[in-house]
């Protein structure tokens, strides 16, 4: 059914509808409108056969979920930001024991300094834990990518992680067709565990392993999230059979047919992104772009083949690791690894804490990556003057206080209040 | 003398007056049937069986088997354990063997509250009776699982937590935990210096915070009274609700103490009120077992290698004083001299 | 694609304004896209809403930069703010206020702008009369369906009972009505 409707009750409802049997809550911006939506349908009696525990912090919330789901029980929880690292140990943990977990992160930087706004970087923290990634464009996908989730998880025994967009997405009314209940039940089948805490069939999980086999037991998880590289297109596939219209999906590649400059990003900007293809594109400039919705696993044989023919690779993400660069240019270039004649890969870092990513600077940085390529990674809209001052000051002063509030202070200073 | 009714728990404990010689344990074979303890029974579940890699004289293997017996015999072994890092899950399941004639799960070292919240919750949602017991350490209940607990307790949530408190990170190579008795001498609280030894802080005896949270049921139990260890699992499984059982453990590499002395130090630790033994309902406590002779706490000390820099050169160290104070306190506030009847 | 800036206060209802808005192109068969300037607003802080509207999907993400329209419904924060940053010169402006243009020293911007399409409306007033509350987002809504013709008053009124159920809808669709009644008075005043 077609609503207008906010992102993130958009996605209680299809979350719902996945029928999940606990599902834990601990606020925190901005996901907490949907924990909230779900919360409010249990409550309500219109999700039935479904316990909403409030619990104490993040890492319990995770760990409410690791016990609900070994108990054979569909679990589900959100968090963003902070939340994720506060629970960080248990989201290494649920992947390790091959629960089938299906979490929302609502994507949102993290501190110091405290910033509650979206960018990647909780996402990117917990990368390598085990977890399987999708990142939502629009609130239609995320709602989609919900129940695939459910299903993906439950068939690998591996749980899955929806980024989307914290405010861009979460907080946005839009255009959303929400499945109906038969929709949503012919394509996911009651959680059948493949390991579960039964009195009947005593087993003991969660035993420790020496090095006589963590590396095969690492391998295995391994070789398991590969297996989502097929299984996502065929669930995107068979839901897109029962919804009428595209799904899911590893990633997207729009007009890069034939592009000299290809982009690659994820989550919301690729939709500005898709705008300033199409007025290139009018321009006559040879340019396309992939929404890679699977970030893990990561499609490396998609992205070697649609990326091959380009000339220039610009990847646009919303994280910095620290000291190194983009992760995602990182990982782009792997998948580009001992390709002959490979394109240049540009890689630019933007919307930092909820920066807005504009049509204006993207339009400027893909001339940039053809006209006046840069080496490393590139700040998009870096405010260069108020950066230069502050490391000449660092310089100048040894008691040169927090880097955070000098640069506040130097805006203040750029930007006065009108007089009134 | 045998008893022609069957007694329940609390009734048999208060009949039951005669003991055997230096110590308090009453002989199975003295009472009726009935009245036997689980592990003296044919059909015990033996959930923790033989073949784990516990240390000669853990005092936490001890309480966990009995503990856990319990539990199973009055779920009629419809019971799933979750267990925190510690000891108790390593020397139990070097995988890939286990000892666990339970179901039972070990995520982490702090979120064994919450895992048990979780397997309850999908328990109830399932519609199942199956009742669930959370189980670890000091270091994974008083330190770094304390936020879980306590949301588990104020959430009264279905759980029977269990704490096997052998006063220290022995699991790690016995460091220090808010558990850990002022003096003693562990990894990280050396016997070096003007203050050897752990700090006399202000003390986190848990039980009381338990207390505090108003749960249905907290006792404290010791392995050197295996039948009121046994009583109150049973006890506590006879009531929904969040639950907490404190045993002391003596744990003799951590301890610096003989393996043979397990028992006698527990006992020790009660008789001489570093350790009350008591029972609250509802945040108020309802029962303290008492001490038949007060035993000075220099005679539990001595026995420890913990607490050796304490009696150097033949001296006691002034500290022993406030240790003993500690001890004097304890009795006064759960007043554990006296007729037990009284109680 | 058409733009909507609505500056105000945390508090005044901005946020909705913009979602019921947005409702209100739905209800059409538009495509239509709501989101607030996202930040942990307080009561009495600054707030801004977009609402994008189009025939087509709406994939931009950015801020409204260059609105086609600005809804200001706090006109204190002119002080505060640039709000008319980018209004496209053929914008729509629409003020809630009980004073006059030239008493807001707004005479400069409205006479860039097309001829009728800059309008006061004392929707807090109206708010207050039939609400009881100086919210005056649905009495704004009214005021922008009747300036820009963009939506149907019809698609406005059916946005804000999906919001506010019951009596408070009522409530508000009076509002509503008045604040539309007011600026299609003063267009017909304009042409007479």
């Amino acid at each position: 059914m077609l609503k207008q409707i906010e992102g993130s009750q958009a996605m209680a409802q299809a979350i719902a509808l996945c029928r999940p049997e606990v599902i834990c809550a601990y606020p925190i911006t901005p996901q907490t409108h949907i924990v909230e939506g779900v919360g409010a349908l249990v409550k309500a009696g219109e999700l039935q056969d479904c316990e909403f525990i409030n619990v104490e912090s993040e890492f319990a919330a995770l760990s409410v979920a690791i016990g609900a789901s070994a108990a054979g029980a569909r679990a589900y929880t959100a968090t963003a930001s902070q939340g994720l690292l506060f629970m960080a140990e248990a989201v290494y943990n649920a992947a390790g024991l091959g629960l089938p977990i299906v979490m929302t992160l609502g994507n949102r930087a993290i501190g110091a300094p405290i910033n509650i706004w979206n960018d990647h970087s909780d996402a990117m923290a917990m990368r390598d834990a085990g977890w399987i990634q999708l990142f939502a464009e629009t609130n239609q996908e995320a709602v989609d990518l919900h129940i695939l989730a459910f299903r993906l998880a439950e068939e690998l025994s591996m749980p899955v992680m929806v980024c989307v967009d914290g405010f861009i997405l979460t907080h946005a009314v839009e255009r959303v067709d929400i499945p109906d209940q038969a929709q949503v039940d012919s394509f996911l089948p009651p959680y059948d565990p493949v390991q579960v805490l039964d009195p009947d069939h005593p087993a003991s999980i969660g035993a420790m392993v020496g090095p006589e086999a963590f590396t095969e037991v690492r391998f295995l998880a391994h070789y398991k999230q590969q297996q989502a590289l097929r299984l996502i297109p065929a669930f995107s596939g068979e839901l897109a059979k029962i919804f009428g219209r595209a799904c899911g999906g590893l990633l997207r590649p729009y007009r890069t047919e034939d592009a000299e400059t290809i982009v690659v990003a994820m989550g919301s900007v690729c939709g500005t992104i898709k705008d300033v293809v199409d007025e290139m594109r009018d321009e006559g400039v040879g340019i396309g772009v992939v929404s890679l919705v699977s970030y893990r696993p990561f499609p490396v044989e998609e992205l070697r083949r649609i990326l091959a023919p380009a000339k220039n690779v610009v990847v646009v993400e919303k994280s910095i690791a620290v000291g190194v660069g983009g992760p995602l240019a990182d990982n782009i270039d792997g998948a580009l690894r001992n390709l002959d004649g490979r394109p240049r890969l540009h890689s630019a870092i933007a919307g930092l804490g909820g920066r807005p990513i504009t049509r204006a600077s993207l339009r400027r940085l893909f001339r940039m990556a053809v006209e006046n390529p840069w080496q490393g990674a590139h700040f998009l809209d870096l405010n260069e003057q108020a950066v230069g001052r502050e490391i000449h000051r660092v310089r100048k002063i040894r008691r040169s206080g927090s880097t955070a509030e000098n640069i506040l202070r130097q805006l203040a200073a750029a930007n006065p209040l009108p007089p009134g | 003398m045998t008893q022609a009714k069957t007694l329940q728990p609390d009734e048999a404990r208060q009949k039951l007056k005669f003991y055997q010689k230096g110590t308090f344990t009453v002989g199975n074979r003295l009472v009726s049937e009935d009245e036997r303890s689980v592990q003296a029974s044919e059909d015990r579940s033996n959930a923790l069986t033989s073949g784990h890699r516990a240390c000669q004289g853990c005092g936490e293997a001890l309480g966990a088997r009995y503990a856990i017996d319990a539990a199973m015999r009055a779920t009629d072994s419809d019971l799933i354990a979750v267990n925190a890092t510690g000891c108790l899950e390593v020397f139990t399941t070097p995988y890939p063997e286990t000892s666990w004639q339970l179901p039972w799960l070990h995520s982490l070292f702090g979120n064994a509250a919450a895992v048990a919240t979780g397997v309850a919750a999908a328990m109830r949602v399932k519609k199942k009776k199956t009742r669930v017991i959370a189980q670890g350490g000091d270091g994974g209940t008083t330190d770094i699982g304390f936020q879980c607990l306590s949301g588990m307790f104020e959430r009264n949530d279905d759980v029977l937590y269990i704490c096997y408190d052998n006063e220290g990170y022995m699991n790690t190579g016995v460091q220090r935990s808010s558990a850990t008795p002022p003096a003693a001498r562990t990894a990280t609280t050396p016997a070096v210096g003007p203050a050897p030894g752990n700090v006399f802080g202000t003390g986190k005896f848990l039980p009381k915070i338990a207390v505090a949270h108003n749960i249905p049921y907290v006792a404290t139990a010791t392995v050197a009274d295996l039948h009121d260890l046994e009583r109150k699992v049973l006890k506590a499984m006879s009531i929904h609700g969040a639950r907490y059982i404190q045993i002391n453990v003596p744990c003799p590499l951590g301890w610096g103490a003989a393996s043979c002395d397990t028992i006698k130090l527990a006992r020790l630790a009660v008789e001489s009120g570093l350790y009350p033994i008591f029972e609250a309902e509802h945040g108020r406590v309802t029962s303290a077992r008492k001490i038949r002779k007060q035993v000075p706490v220099r005679d539990y000390l001595k026995l420890q290698k913990r607490f050796a820099h304490l009696f150097r050169d033949g001296v006691d160290d002034p500290r022993v004083a406030r240790l003993q104070a500690i001890c004097d306190a304890h009795i006064a506030e759960y007043g554990l001299l006296g007729d037990e009847d009284e109680a | 694609m058409f733009q909507i800036r609505i500056h105000g206060r945390g508090g005044q209802g901005v946020v909705t304004g913009a979602e019921m808005l947005s409702v209100a192109a739905f209800i059409e068969g538009r495509h239509a896209q709501a989101f607030p300037s996202f930040g942990s607003e307080r009561t009495g802080a600054p707030v801004v809403a977009f609402c994008r509207i189009a025939d087509k999907e709406i994939r931009l993400r950015e801020p409204v930069q260059d609105p086609d329209c600005v809804i200001l419904q706090d006109p204190t924060l002119l002080k505060v703010i640039d709000v008319f940053s980018g209004l496209k010169e053929n914008g729509y402006l629409l003020v809630n206020t009980n004073k006059s243009f030239d008493e807001l020293h707004l005479r400069g911007v409205v006479e860039k702008l097309p001829e009728g399409h800059a309008v006061i409306v004392p929707a807090t007033d109206l708010a207050l009369k039939h609400v009881k509350r100086p919210a005056p987002n649905a009495a704004l809504l009214g005021a922008f369906a009747a300036l820009t013709g963009l939506v149907n008053f019809e698609s406005v009124t059916r946005a804000i009972a999906e919001a506010f159920p019951g009596r408070v809808g009522e409530a508000n669709i009076a509002a509503a009505q008045e604040a539309y009644d007011l600026v299609r008075a003063q267009e017909s005043a304009a042409t007479a």
